[in-house]
């Protein structure tokens, strides 16, 4: 009996424990996020290395962002035709691919997309330099790490996933036109028509809303697992930085889908 | 006594069971160079880090000239770190970045230089750490030394006030080596910085430091000037020192000072009891400052390795040259009186030749001058007294410079 009410309040404290965790690093996460926010605005400007981080988290995503937003529209125009001629309302395809990429997968595969390429390797960057002891160096020049660092990744963050969110939505309507028009051949000017008509501006805002809310969530989770590589619990070295990769990987991926569905049921 | 720039109290420091300092109490006064030794992994670097507020002590304070480092405001924090530098026993230098970018770094980041002065300074730096064509190469393109070397230039090109040396010349080889060192002492005569070095090379370094301490057990067990070291009785301290002191000097080959202080005490017992002579020369390379300014601390390094060997090739076997501070050295002449000291100072001067050390001539107007002083020991003098009057204007019979 004793032994069980032991185990009982063991794994009760446990949990208390992880919850306290947490909300701990959710907290120095939110801290970590606006110093590096607020030191974006910080004089002298760092246009350089800002410029330099939009050309790598951005720039350099167009293409993977390009294939797979016409993959996407492809797939939806595939799965929309043969859904929509059940009820025989396949003229309703150009809205059906359109409201879902604007809304809805536009931004979420946007972010999942530069998790992938840019997000990891942010981490990657960062927890190298945490463990040469780089950050240090920076530390003792008087140069804060955090503004270095993290400011120029953020600030291209959010410059980023907007204009990178925009390229999928409309790469993603063609993809949807190639397979609905092109192949099963629903009539283009039905389906631009029903695009246009379909889409407000509430659903654009909506879907850049949620892709500034994604750049946040990205650039402060990948640069955070990176910063503090050392302070895991059995992270030492090489192997310390495949763990913060991993772990800012997941984490921005899980939080992104999350963020999308709080954000989501505020917007509707 | 002078107010200390940076004095340790009872500063502790636990990585979690294990205790790196156990209140260790350290002085470091502004304008020296204090040396700090101890075994691999008794805490070296960990007492440099907390200087410069990389880590914070579990217990006990930190003072900057008087004052609580844990005490001060952010902004005054600040300022005390803008008065440092760092050089990182891994270098820590930033891979991504070219070697000219690195150097260039922290002026970029802290000061409002113009790109012009920035890239006149960094060259500068560059070919004073002896350096050259190296700057659009990437640290990892680099040897060992190199990158030691590029990370020296990093910590001296802001001008610091306070330097912090983790172990700047491991890996190097001996002339390099001893080129940094007289860097360091350089640079601290020129702009009076302070200077704290963590340091392997016994004796080398106690050339260029004013106060040692010695780390060990978490504990600071010694502390004092290098010559105070060489008297320590604790047999800890006496057994670590006399194990790192390697029997030649790894530059010039010849005896270190410690071990020409006991040969000369050794003389001083046999004059007294057996009244057999000795004599001491003492040269001094007096323009070893110029040489190295005008090409380079290699070159200065270079050329006082071939003057040594030079020496010793020309003196008889029994005779002991050792190693006497940066640019002097000490010969003993086993049985030799003062004439007879006199007459191998004539042939030194005669035989040893310009072209022998330097050839090709560094520059146009280079010159190596030495001075010579001899004297006799006497045995109602002590030997400090010996060594004086070697060094006193009315022996240095001998000055050659060796120009042509």
């Amino acid at each position: 009996m004793i032994a069980r009410l032991g185990m009982g309040t063991h794994s009760v404290s446990a949990l208390g424990r992880w919850v306290i965790f947490l909300v701990q690093e959710l907290g120095r996460m939110a801290v970590f996020f606006s110093k590096g926010f607020l030191l974006i605005f910080s004089l002298p400007f760092q246009v350089g290395k800002i410029t330099q981080q939009v050309y790598f988290i951005g720039m350099k995503s167009i293409f993977v962002i390009c294939l797979t937003a016409a993959f996407t529209g492809m797939v939806l125009g595939l799965q929309g035709y043969y859904t929509l001629v059940k009820f025989g309302s396949e003229g309703l395809l150009g809205a059906a691919v359109a409201l879902s990429l604007v809304r809805e997968l536009g931004p979420v595969m946007t972010a999942i997309m530069v998790i992938g390429r840019a997000g990891s390797s942010v981490a990657a960057e960062i927890g190298i330099m945490r463990i040469s002891e780089e950050i240090d160096a920076l530390e003792t020049m008087d140069i804060d790490p955090i503004r270095f660092l993290v400011s120029p990744r953020v600030a291209a963050a959010l410059i980023s996933f907007p204009l990178l969110t925009a390229i999928f939505d409309v790469v993603g309507i063609f993809g949807g036109y190639l397979t609905g028009s092109c192949l099963l051949g629903i009539n283009p000017g039905i389906y631009f028509s029903r695009v246009e008509t379909s889409v407000v501006m509430g659903d654009v805002t909506g879907g850049f809303v949620k892709a500034v809310a994604f750049a946040v969530v990205v650039s402060t989770i990948c640069c955070f697992q990176g910063y503090y590589t050392h302070t895991r619990a059995h992270g030492f070295g090489a192997k310390g930085v495949s763990l913060s990769t991993t772990s800012a990987v997941v984490i921005s991926c899980v939080l992104v889908l999350i963020v999308d569905y709080v954000l989501t049921s505020f917007l509707l | 006594m002078d107010q200390p720039l940076i004095q340790f109290e009872n500063v502790s420091k636990k990585f979690g069971q294990q205790t790196i300092l156990q209140d260790t109490d350290l002085t470091i006064y502004k304008g020296e160079v204090t040396t700090i030794i101890g075994k691999s992994g008794v805490g070296k670097s960990v007492l440099l880090k907390h200087i410069i507020g990389l880590i914070e002590p579990d217990s006990g304070q930190i003072l900057f000239n008087g004052e609580p480092l844990s005490q001060m405001t952010k902004e005054q924090r600040r300022a005390v770190k803008r008065r440092f530098s760092y050089m990182f026993q891994n270098t820590a230098l930033f891979d991504s970045m070219t070697v000219f970018d690195n150097i260039a770094l922290p002026l970029k980041e802290t000061t409002r230089l113009s790109d012009t002065e920035i890239r006149k300074k960094v060259n500068d730096m560059v070919e004073r750490v002896d350096l050259h064509d190296i700057d659009g190469k990437y640290p990892s393109q680099l040897s060992g030394g190199m990158k030691k070397r590029v990370a020296l230039a990093r910590a001296l090109v802001t001008d610091p006030e306070t330097v912090l040396f983790d172990e700047p010349t491991t890996g190097l080889d001996p002339i390099r080596k001893n080129a940094v060192h007289s860097m360091i002492s350089d640079y601290q005569k020129k702009f009076g910085f302070t200077g704290i070095v963590v340091s392997h090379e016994i004796p080398d370094v106690f050339y260029i430091s004013q106060r040692i301490a010695m780390l060990q057990g978490g504990k600071i067990v010694f502390q004092g000037t290098p010559e105070e070291i060489q008297q320590v009785t604790d047999p800890e301290v006496r057994e670590f020192v006399l194990g790192l002191e390697g029997r030649h000097d790894v530059l010039t080959g010849m005896a270190p000072q410690p071990s020409a202080e006991q040969r000369l005490k050794e003389e001083m017992a046999l004059l007294k009891r057996h009244e057999t002579p000795f004599s001491v020369l003492l040269l001094t390379v007096e323009n070893l400052d110029e040489i190295n300014e005008r090409a380079g601390y290699t070159a200065g390094q270079t050329l006082l390795k071939k003057f040594a060997e030079g020496l010793r090739s020309r003196l008889r076997i029994s005779d002991v040259c050792a190693r006497y501070g940066l640019s002097r050295i000490v010969v003993i002449l086993p049985q030799t009186n003062r004439e007879q000291a006199r007459s191998t100072c004539a042939k030194l001067a005669r035989e040893i030749e310009l072209d022998d050390i330097a050839d090709p001539k560094p520059y146009a107007e280079f010159s190596f001058s030495v001075s010579v002083g001899f004297a006799e020991a006497q045995k109602d003098k002590p030997l400090e007294h010996l060594l004086v009057s070697a060094e006193s204007k009315k022996n240095a019979l001998y000055e050659f410079r060796l120009s042509t």
